[in-house]
């Protein structure tokens, strides 16, 4: 009898084409709207997370404050590192293999008629290393720059660009405030980060020329350290931690007057980025779902004078109540399968095409092609069932005589 | 449950809507068919005369007095043991012949059978010798909207034989016809009920029509006026 009821929904299916192609469609767009835009969404959240993997899992960035959120280094009124603070974290720590102190800040960097507001970091070779910047043309900074504090500059990229064009900058002599500094290398370009910022926008000049000309002051705003291969970012976290605490003297129950913040974190950072990213596109992916339930009810209501009188027949010629709901509702099962599965396949192959034309992985995510099915096949059952279902209780001369 | 008639209402009633609106569509009819019966049920509009028809066919329910078919009281029947009923013994044709659209004349005719659980080949074959009953085996293929109102009338009645029934339940079958094809329709039931010893129960406002029955019952406000033999009664 199942396999009859089956058989008697799918002739009642071909039967009205019409009708049955319209609501396999509402269920298509809605399905694969859904599909296509998350899986777009949640690709460009995979890269984000990758990218920030590849920017360095063993990098670990200590940072004086603390904020209350999670992962915001904020608080100005915190002590500064100071040079000491770092190089004894180089030395004492066997977990860190590079710790480079940081000094920066914004400035304008000038060079005849052409000028950039940029980072001004001031550094040492530690920094080139742990950060694996290669340099492309000059030389870094040797020893007695570092120790003298001469007024020396390596490039990133986009400044060069922008001061230089051209021509060539080693040698040139470029000005950062008050400051004449002579170029003397310049860095390989890194290009855009995933996250559309620049990471070529800076200049750098000895941490001690920074120090002296620049800041006016001795603070290291920040410890760019790479742990030792084959120790855990967790790991490394916390020894740095309880090694900062005890030389910055910090009391039990006392609260850390620093942050220490994993690349990991930073990809949660970014990653709510991406994530209101995804929830805009799986917002416009609803109204299509939406769009699609209602063009199936659409259907289903404007067809339910029809139906209500071919239950009238069937109800006439001895069928029971419960054969022709079950007929009504394999036909609305049917149908929203068929239209599920073209709109899986259909929202994947536009997503595919998404993910390749924006350069992030594909990522289907099956509870979203779950929901989105579900919600389709809800849609087209309940309007498809229920009218039916009221017209399989009617008196059958009733269900005859529906207008 | 031979000697009991096969169609036997007492006092039934039937009323529409409640209050100031109340329609008396039958009241208190008392009427009995027997097997083999070709009876023509007659009257003005809003006599109650499909009302009654309805109500034999167990697609309308009285609102009070009892309903014995074949001896077996309606009233105590379920919904489902009422559809199980009209499958069995039941056949019908409407004014406005009820076929289902886009549906071949042969679907149609085998619906019926697909609720008696007969196989495909069973049904088809009968469908096609239900076809050929009513003389339109050539447009077994053919979909309600490609046939006249009398072809598709014939498959109506068809449908209404193929499931071999006690009782053919017709109202105003010719009621959409011209009268070359209403008396084509007429002949075909006529035969149907001489050869067979089909009953046949129609509902009909053409006194022209209702010649072709045995019996004639006249009703009139929901009340049966006249029943009376008519013509060479067999």
């Amino acid at each position: 009898m199942l396999w009859e009821t089956i058989m008697l929904a799918l002739q009642a299916i071909l039967r009205n084409a019409l009708r049955s192609f319209l609501t396999v469609l509402g269920v298509v767009i809605g399905v694969g709207a859904v599909i296509a835009m998350v899986t777009v969404g949640q690709g460009s959240a995979v890269q984000v997370t990758a990218d920030v993997e590849k920017l360095g899992t063993n990098i670990v960035m200590v940072m004086p404050g603390q904020d209350a959120m999670e992962g915001g280094p904020g608080g100005t009124a915190s002590a500064q590192f100071t040079l000491r603070d770092n190089d004894r974290l180089e030395e004492q720590m066997g977990i860190v293999d590079i710790a480079a102190p940081i000094a920066a800040t914004r400035a304008r960097a000038v060079f005849g008629n052409e000028n950039r507001r940029t980072d001004i970091v001031g550094t040492d070779n530690r920094y080139l290393e742990a950060a694996n910047w290669e340099v492309a043309r000059g030389r870094i900074f040797e020893l007695a720059e570092l120790q003298s504090g001469r007024a020396v500059c390596v490039l990133g990229e986009t400044v060069r660009k922008e001061l230089f064009g051209a021509s060539d900058p080693v040698g040139q002599t470029i000005r950062i405030k008050a400051v004449s500094c002579e170029v003397i290398g310049l860095l390989q370009s890194k290009g855009a980060s995933t996250f559309g910022s620049d990471q070529d926008d800076f200049v750098l000049m000895p941490l001690r020329t920074f120090h002296r000309r620049v800041a006016g002051n001795s603070d290291v705003t920040m410890m760019y350290v790479s742990v030792r291969e084959g120790v855990s970012t967790d790991r490394a976290k916390q020894e740095i931690e309880t090694f900062m605490r005890d030389i910055r003297r910090i009391g039990q129950g006392e609260e850390d007057d620093f942050t220490v913040m994993d690349m990991k974190q930073v990809a949660t950072m970014l990653s709510g980025i991406t994530d209101i990213l995804t929830g805009l596109l799986a917002a416009v992916a609803m109204v299509s779902l939406l769009v699609g339930g209602i063009g199936i009810m659409n259907i289903m209501l404007v067809s339910v004078t029809e139906r209500t009188r071919e239950i009238g027949i069937r109800l006439a010629v001895g069928a029971q109540a419960n054969q022709v709901l079950m007929q009504f509702l394999v036909e609305a099962v049917v149908l929203s399968l068929i239209g599920g599965l073209i709109g899986v396949i259909l929202g994947l192959t536009f997503g595919y095409i998404g993910a390749q034309v924006l350069a992030v992985p594909f990522a289907p995510d099956p509870v979203i092609i779950l929901i989105a099915f579900g919600f389709s096949a809800a849609v087209g059952v309940v309007f498809g069932y229920f009218p039916a279902r009221r017209a399989a209780r009617m008196n059958p001369i009733e269900a005859l005589r529906h207008e | 449950m031979s000697d009991a008639p096969l169609i036997d209402l007492r006092k039934i009633t039937r009323v529409y809507g409640s209050g100031a609106s109340e329609v008396r569509a039958l009241d208190n009819v008392d009427l009995t068919i027997d097997d083999g019966e070709f009876v023509a049920i007659m009257g003005p509009s809003g006599s109650g005369k499909s009302t009654a028809l309805n109500v034999i066919g167990c697609l309308d329910s009285p609102t009070s007095g009892e309903y014995r078919f074949c001896g077996t009281e309606i009233a105590s029947l379920t919904r489902d043991q009422l559809a199980l009923l009209r499958r069995h013994y039941l056949g019908f044709v409407f004014q406005g012949y009820n076929l289902l659209a886009r549906t071949s004349a042969l679907h149609n005719v085998e619906l019926p059978l697909i609720y008696k659980g007969l196989s495909r080949s069973e049904r088809l074959k009968a469908a096609h010798s239900a076809l050929a009953k009513v003389g339109l085996e050539h447009r077994a293929r053919h979909d309600p909207s490609e046939l006249s109102g009398g072809q598709q009338q014939r498959v109506a009645i068809a449908r209404a034989l193929v499931g071999s029934p006690r009782v053919v339940l017709a109202d105003e079958p010719t009621g959409n016809l011209d009268t070359k094809r209403s008396i084509e329709i007429m002949e075909v039931l006529q035969g149907l009920n001489r050869e067979t010893g089909l009953t046949i129960v129609m509902v009909t406002h053409e006194r022209d029509m209702a010649a072709f029955a045995d019996r004639l019952i006249w009703m009139v406000d929901g009340r049966v006026e006249r029943d009376e033999q008519i013509g060479k009664a067999a």
